[in-house]
């Protein structure tokens, strides 16, 4: 053993540096596998049969023309599922193949499998299936009110959510404002459509690679349709495309594993964009009516919001949307009264589950709308009408919870207020509203500034247990010390690889650390969602670490016959703070060491039935963004002029990659309030492609100006809070604030069409 | 229909049908499978690969198109070493999914081929039909940046 004096030095690419990405390198040279490029010998391809009706009775299937075709396989209907025919992340409601009766247009209905993808395609439309079209319930409002079909056997009510707090107040010097506001469908948009490989294994069990946002639950849910053991049932995240909430529900998993094991070989499903718009489910369409109550000086005494959510054919997420929706309807402010109800509905429309901000996105555009309106009754400015009712931490929220932990919500507004404007609108048409279509030479543009403020929990909620699982592993390998990590936490983009090797790296004092592939042979993670995992997994391996430190450390302090709690781990090597002398660590691996640990947040309550009250909530993260427009009034056009965005990190683990979730969020956000919108009617999606679906390209995108706080949280790993969400919560909330200031009349709905801008400003 | 063409500096003979795609013949025929399918209708970009000395969106072109022709795709720009721009998008953190990335580093290249010192809306018009839904652009535009003008 050699024992030497120590040599300080500080980890690279540790926490708190922007390290790259480690799989960036294959990324740039084309080379790292989405599930979409993955093959196998042998293989063949599965394609859907769906329903062609928002609504109707399943009379028959006819295979027999599809199965002619040369190099066709096989053609699966519901009866083919040896399990149970049900799956769902809150309740297993939703048939992997429909059985006598289909809920949206797009339904799966039958699988087929044949030789190459274009015969799969060709053979689902020869697959002759019978209906009795039914009455399509496709009005929210409707279905609330009981009228329509019954879609499910407990009704088309999915949850309820009421939040009642505090007297409402006497109706005595009170200015009251009210306002109708709706959020449209939003798409998820990931760019790599759903794709899959299952590979049938000798033990009569499969093997998937997919792109998932939870191993886990997926594993669950299959196992339980194919009628399988768990431990039958093995996957592996394969790179994937972008997720967004996309990703939480099932997609191709289900139907390529029935075709692979009943087929006995591997199975690839690949979804073309049209069906990945059925194949997903979207951000929750959202109505809401709001009244607001304040005194002449601006401090806000009731807020009361009737929230209705369309949750389409399924349920999906929609009851934790409706909680969030409902818990933040308020917004980040401090309110003696609420009354929120908060309703989501089952319809015959495309099934709504989770999307990035999760239900705080929907109200978020309500509340802040009701905060300018309130503002121009009270004949105030809107930043101080925001700061002077922002809650702070030991304030209350709607639920009854106290705020505990950093609540810089007044900072993050007065840091994006203060913000120097941009200039003026120069000459240049690509930077006028109309953009490329060269509309405009800036005569009569209005310009406009607006504002929003956002609040969403971080982790799950409502006494859920929720966890995450690393296995760490350290050894010595030509003599140097390599740390291997190993988690079921599923990299969608957002940089979870990189964050869990900085971690390991400061916690093991180790240069090369590797992540594997993430798989369900190591413990449940949780979800990629809830902006949770770097919190939660990023947790597990900090403490897998911890553990991993702590036999290295006893191994160490019988070299140096030292105590080990005098010992640290730096550079490689265990140091002592006492006598200074150090031991390098491969030569205290002489055998590897490995441990596995789970990392939970501590408990919360579900919410009172009664009164929506309980501290169902981790933590809470809060954002700012101040929008900058120019508006064409004659065309209605928008020019985003600058975003700017302010958000509370807690630590940011990896600066850069911050900065990459806020760019994210906010053109996300500038895409929910200008442009993106699934337009349904009577169940049928009209725009099923990205020539009609349109996202904010290089030529919408402005530029941003963002800020990033690190006010450290006391019960998360090195004071973090999560990411991911917060800067597209109120991005939308400030687009649309700016572009009424800009032509000073009322817009009511996101996204802002043209037609919707030029009207205001004709009526204005 | 019998076509032969370079691709990435290798020659490939192959029958294809008439109305095969360029993109589905490189990653079906050829194994490259770096030219996405994203969209199909000519809008994401993440299909970019080069056909003679432009980009072209491998959706919006036959297989048949490129009889005779010499095409790279993102597999074929690096010789060994990353090139400066994909360094850049490396260094500049712009990935992160990384599905779009290699039609952006396709039509980047292109752009930095044909017009070595773009300005800001040069470089936004260049990748205007690249769509990303991770990055905001944000990263990529500071790598195009770094590359153009030595800082991001």
């Amino acid at each position: 053993m050699t024992v030497a004096p120590a040599r300080p030095v500080a980890v690279r690419d540790g926490v708190g540096d922007s390290a790259r990405r480690p799989d960036a390198v294959a990324k740039v040279r084309g080379e790292f596998a989405f599930s979409s490029d993955l093959g196998h010998d042998r293989m063949v391809w599965g394609a859907t049969v769906r329903s062609p009706h928002a609504h109707a009775r399943v009379l028959g299937v006819d295979a027999s023309a599809a199965l002619a075709l040369p190099g066709v396989h096989l053609v699966l209907t519901a009866g083919d599922v040896p399990g149970v025919n049900r799956y769902g992340l809150e309740r297993r409601d939703q048939p992997v193949l429909a059985e006598d009766l289909v809920r949206y247009i797009g339904e799966a209905v039958a699988v087929v499998a044949a030789d190459d993808p274009e015969l799969a395609r060709r053979a689902a439309a020869l697959v002759r299936v019978d209906y009795a079209e039914l009455p399509a319930l496709t009005d929210p409002e409707l279905a609330l009110s009981g009228g329509g079909p019954v879609l499910h056997e407990d009704g088309n009510l999915v949850r309820h959510l009421r939040i009642r707090r505090g007297a409402m107040p006497a109706a005595a010097d009170i200015v009251v404002v009210t306002g109708e506001y709706e959020v449209g469908m939003q798409d998820q948009a990931f760019l790599g459509p759903e794709s899959c490989l299952a590979v049938p294994d000798a033990d009569d069990g499969v093997d998937l690679y997919c792109s998932t946002q939870w191993l886990h639950v997926d594993q669950d849910q299959l196992a339980d349709c194919l009628g399988l053991p768990a431990e039958k049932v093995r996957l592996t995240l394969s790179g994937v495309g972008g997720a967004f909430g996309g990703r939480e529900d099932l997609s191709v998993q289900a139907h390529a594993c029935l075709l692979a094991l009943r087929l006995g070989r591997p199975v690839k499903m690949s979804y073309g964009r049209e069906e990945s718009f059925v194949g997903h489910v979207h951000r929750h369409p959202a109505r809401m009516r709001y009244e607001h109550g304040a005194t002449r000086d601006g401090r806000l005494l009731y807020v009361k919001a009737d929230i209705l959510l369309d949750g389409g054919a399924y349920a999906s997420t929609s009851a934790a949307v409706t909680g969030n929706a409902g818990c933040f309807a308020a917004g980040p402010y401090e309110v003696p009264a609420v009354e929120i109800d908060c309703r989501s509905v089952y319809t015959n429309n495309p099934p709504a589950g989770a999307m990035r901000g999760f239900g705080a996105v929907q109200v978020c555009f309500g509340h802040e709308s009701q905060m300018d309106r309130l503002a121009a009754a009270l004949g105030m400015d809107p930043v101080e009408l925001r700061l002077r009712n922002a809650v702070d931490t030991g304030s209350v929220m709607a639920t009854g919870q106290r705020v505990e932990g950093p609540a810089p919500v007044a900072e993050l507004l007065r840091r994006v207020a203060g913000k120097p404007l941009p200039p003026p609108p120069g000459t240049d048409p690509r930077l006028l509203p109309g953009g490329m279509s060269n509309s405009t030479r800036a005569e009569g543009l209005l310009r406009g500034v607006g504002y929003g403020l956002s609040v969403k929990n971080i982790c799950k909620s409502a006494g859920y247990d929720d966890f995450g699982t690393a296995r760490v592993r350290v050894l010595a390998r030509g003599g140097d010390v390599l740390a291997e990590v190993h988690t079921a936490a599923a990299e969608v983009g957002q940089g979870l690889v990189t964050v869990q090797a900085q971690i390991a790296r400061t916690e093991l004092g180790v240069e090369r650390v590797t992540i594997l592939p993430a798989d369900t042979a190591v413990g449940d993670a949780g979800t990629s969602s809830a902006s949770r995992q770097t919190w939660i997994s990023g947790g597990a391996v900090r403490a897998a670490c911890a553990a991993v430190r702590a036999r290295l450390l006893e191994r160490a302090a019988e070299v140096l016959g030292e105590g080990a709690e005098a010992l640290r781990l730096e550079s490689g090597q265990a140091v002592s703070e006492l006598s200074g002398r150090a031991v390098p660590l491969v030569e205290l691996l002489v055998t590897e060491i490995e441990e596995t640990a789970v990392f939970r947040h501590r408990d919360t309550q579900p919410l009172d039935p009664e009164t929506g009250q309980g501290d169902a909530h981790v933590a809470y993260a809060f954002a700012a963004h101040r929008a900058v427009v120019d508006v064409d009034p004659e065309l209605g056009s928008v020019r985003v002029v600058e975003i700017a965005c302010a958000q509370d990190v807690g630590k940011a683990i990896n600066p850069a990659a911050v900065e990459g979730q806020m760019h994210g969020g906010i053109a996300q956000g500038l895409g929910l309030a200008l442009m993106e919108e699934v337009k349904v009617r009577d169940g049928r999606i009209l725009n099923p492609s990205f020539t009609d679906y349109l996202i904010p390209t290089t030529m919408d995108m402005p530029p941003t100006v963002l800020d990033i706080l690190e006010l450290p949280r006391a019960d998360s790993p090195y004071g973090l809070t999560g990411v991911g969400e917060p800067p597209l919560l109120s991005a939308p909330a400030a687009v649309a604030a700016a572009i009424r200031d800009a032509v000073g009349a009322a817009l009511d709905r996101i996204p802002v069409t043209p037609e919707a801008v030029a009207a205001a400003a004709v009526g204005r | 229909m019998q076509i032969s063409l370079m691709v990435n500096g290798v020659s490939v003979e192959t029958t294809v049908l008439p109305h095969v795609l360029l993109v589905d013949m490189l990653r079906d025929t050829c194994g490259l499978t770096g030219a996405k399918v994203g969209c199909g209708t000519g809008q994401c970009g993440t299909c970019v690969v080069q056909l003679g000395d432009r980009s072209v969106k491998g959706c919006q072109v036959l297989a048949v198109q490129a009889d005779g022709a010499e095409v790279t795709t993102v597999e074929g720009v690096a010789n060994g070493e990353l090139t400066p721009l994909q360094q850049a998008l490396w260094e500049e953190h712009g990935v992160q999914c990384g599905f779009c990335t290699p039609g952006m580093v396709m039509a980047l290249t292109d752009l930095l081929e044909h017009e070595p010192a773009p300005d800001e809306q040069a470089i936004r018009a260049g990748i205007a039909g690249n769509m990303c839904r991770c990055t905001g652009y944000g990263g990529v535009l500071r790598a195009v940046r770094k590359v153009v003008g030595g800082k991001p």
